[in-house]
């Protein structure tokens, strides 16, 4: 079977999505013989209404919170039917789903050792209802819920660390990417699936509407939050860091300037040196800087 | 064979005899036993199942949920608050036309947190499209189990099943129970064949959003189909008879000493074995009293109920549970099997008792007797202490 028709066109994305630009290459990256449970959200509502679904491959939804438990019990049940060995099960849902209200349930996953790849696609709020925030959302961010006024900077909670949380668990594989980084992003797919238990990969997937950029700018800004150090490129196998998104950092102003939901940042030096901050840390942390 | 067993134990052997091949609970008391009697098996090799313990009971019907559609039958049960937790999950996978059997060891609501016997918990989730089957002793919970595969897994039907038991009495209860024989079972429950399955081989997208063009057909259908098992229920009943010799008649109702009866009582669960023996005690008097059990609470079988009770003078409902604001469920669904009917009893009185598990004597059905004249009664508890209602919060 070609790859390239497991997700097919003609669902009802928004022009300029990230997430749809990455859910199409986690399941060509994956290949047919795969199960797929999504939780409610984004991809689930543009993808799959009926009586059209672009999934070509066996593909459930259920509820938002529980994809990470309904993916345990297909592959409970694959095992019971022997057919485990040669079927690939992802769980897959935005970044609320996973980071707020399904973390009980992917925490339930990652402990209990199923063989199952989870995906987040982390557009940093609550899309599907309307550009909400989520426990994901960047501080200062302006959202539906967290919006600027006299009173208010925007999201006051910088993103919740969900990749160290996921590791915490002590799974073998973990890893973040991004929707600019394509090739990347298949090989992640790749790797994580040639390992047995579960793993967690985080993608950062831009979203015009919420984030208030212009729809051909998708790529550029999924790039530039890696290249500013705010959205880290990591890969942890067994714990063990084994490759990271190298950077010559720039400053987290080009980020920014380019959404709206960062504009009210843009007049107030104090507010963008503490982004830079953040940016700082995470660069340090995980030492992202090109040598020379 | 006749075996003295725990009610729990009961159902875990009634599971076993079902062969699931995914097992996920969250425990909570009274419908602990029941897992635990599984875990034991599953670890001893006695059963052949993925037994998964999850984090909640949101995540073990979930599990169940994603085992059943890739085409492995298998079993959840839970209680009160866990019910409540999975809820959501509850109606899902009736939405989704998955068959699948739940116990609900029936206990109350919290708040005030009580850990006994009412049936709000399964009440509360009455309109999810579920069949909800009400046992009154343990050999109807092991009956009702296989009965609930059967009926459950039917290409008609699709749709799960809720075997609901009185927690601690009939749980942690000790009775005789005829424990099927296992290649019977195999000739009344073939392995489960599924009409849809998550399989890569036949690539089919499952759970997809409905708007206003398509919902409201996808809820028709589960009206239709339940309206449909007021008849397919009893066709099992009957090739359960045949095989097993155990008689439920339709398995909707049970009518005890209705025909002549003056009085009758509505009632459900364990509470119709009390309710029984008053009855016989005041037979032998020479007193008319019947009892009328109703098994199925969904489907609800209106038709049944009124032609049983239609000459019925005087009929009391017995709720173990309530509807905060309206009558409470049992009696709302009787009253409503005599709307714009000819015939009806002259009073449907309406009687609370044993919430948050308290008991229900001999001593409390006579008080109902006693109560049920010709004036209806809207709703009344009984053995209520008044003592306790005296407590006020300011003026
Ligand atoms: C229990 C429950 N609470 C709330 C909702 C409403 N809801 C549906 S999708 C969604 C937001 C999804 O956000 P996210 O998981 O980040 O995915 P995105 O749409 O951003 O891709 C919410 C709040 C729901 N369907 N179920
Ligand atoms: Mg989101």
């Amino acid at each position: 079977m070609e790859t390239d028709t497991l997700f097919k066109p003609g669902h009802t994305a928004c022009a300029g999505c990230g997430q749809a630009i990455g859910a199409k290459l986690v399941i060509e990256s994956a290949g047919p013989n795969t199960i797929v449970v999504n939780n409610t959200g984004c991809l689930e509502v543009f993808s799959a209404k009926y009586p059209e679904s672009a999934w070509n491959v066996p593909w459930i939804h259920s509820l938002f919170e529980n994809a990470a438990a309904v993916a345990s019990g297909v592959e409970a049940a694959l095992i019971y039917l022997g057919k485990k060995a040669n079927t690939n099960v992802i769980a897959q849902g935005g970044d609320g789903s996973t980071a707020d209200i399904g973390l009980q349930a992917l925490s339930g996953m990652l402990e209990r050792g199923h063989d199952i790849l989870y995906v987040c696609y982390d557009n940093e709020a609550y899309m599907n209802t309307g550009v909400q925030r989520s426990g994901l959302t960047p501080f200062s961010s302006a959202t539906t819920t967290s919006p600027v006024g006299a009173k208010s900077f925007g999201n006051i909670r910088p993103k919740k660390p969900m990749p160290e949380i996921a590791l915490a668990h002590g799974i073998p594989y973990m890893a973040t990417c991004s929707s600019a980084f394509m090739q990347d992003i298949q090989r992640k797919i790749k790797k994580a699936l040639s390992i047995k238990g579960p793993k967690y990969i985080q993608m950062h997937v831009p979203c015009p509407l919420g984030w208030r950029h212009e729809s051909e700018l998708t790529l550029q800004v999924a790039k530039l939050a890696v290249e500013t150090g705010l959205y880290p490129i990591v890969e942890y196998e067994n714990g063990v860091l084994i490759s990271k998104g190298e950077i010559t950092p720039k400053p987290v102003e080009e980020y920014l300037k380019v959404q709206g939901r960062f504009k009210h940042l843009l007049t107030n030096p104090e507010a963008i040196k503490q982004i830079q901050d953040i940016a700082d840390y995470n660069i340090q942390k995980y030492g992202l800087k090109k040598e020379g | 064979m006749k075996e003295l067993l725990e009610g729990s134990r009961a159902v875990a052997e009634a599971v076993k005899l079902c062969k699931p091949g995914v097992i996920s609970a969250y425990p909570i008391t009274p419908q602990t036993h029941i897992v635990e009697e599984l875990a034991q098996m599953v670890a001893s090799g006695e059963l052949d199942s993925q037994f998964i313990n999850v984090e909640s009971e949101h995540s073990a019907a979930s599990v169940v949920l994603g085992a059943v559609a890739t085409g492995v039958r298998a079993f959840t049960a839970t209680s009160s608050q866990g019910l409540l937790y999975m809820g959501e999950v509850v109606f899902n996978i009736a939405g989704m036309r998955l068959p699948l059997v739940m116990t609900c060891a029936n206990r109350a609501i919290s708040a005030p947190i009580n850990i006994w016997n009412d049936q709000q918990d399964s009440i509360s989730l009455r309109d999810a499209g579920w069949i909800q089957l009400y046992a009154e002793n343990n050999q109807e919970v092991v009956d009702f189990h296989l009965m609930g595969y059967r009926i459950s897994e039917d290409k008609s039907m699709m749709l799960p099943v809720m075997v609901c038991m009185d927690g601690f009495i009939l749980t942690h209860g000790m009775e005789m129970v005829d424990m099927p024989e296992q290649e019977k079972v195999g000739i009344f429950l073939p392995p489960y064949q599924p009409l849809y399955k998550l399989d890569p081989a036949f690539p089919i997208s499952m759970g997809l959003l409905a708007d206003p063009d398509y919902y409201m057909e996808t809820r028709f259908a589960i009206k239709e189909t339940l309206k449909d098992a007021l008849q397919f229920i009893p066709k099992v009943a009957l090739e359960f008879k045949n095989i097993f010799g155990r008689d439920y008649k339709d398995c909707l109702v049970e009518e005890y000493h209705t025909k002549d009866a003056e009085k009758v009582i509505v009632a459900m669960g364990s509470v119709c074995g009390t309710i029984k023996e008053v009855v016989d005690e005041f037979r032998k008097k020479g007193k008319k009293i019947g009892l009328l059990r109703i098994i199925s609470f969904r489907p609800f079988p209106y038709q049944r109920v009124y032609e049983i009770l239609k000459d019925i003078p005087r009929v009391a409902v017995l709720d173990k549970s309530v509807s905060l604001g309206a009558y409470s469920p049992l009696a709302i669904e009787i009253k409503a099997a005599f709307a714009g009917k000819k015939k009806a009893p002259q009073a449907i009185s309406s009687f609370v008792a044993g919430l948050g598990g308290r008991d229900i004597t001999p001593e409390s059905i006579k008080d109902i007797l006693r109560k049920l004249t010709q004036k209806e009664i809207d709703l009344e508890f009984i053995d209520l202490k008044p003592e306790l209602l005296k407590e006020s919060y300011g003026d």
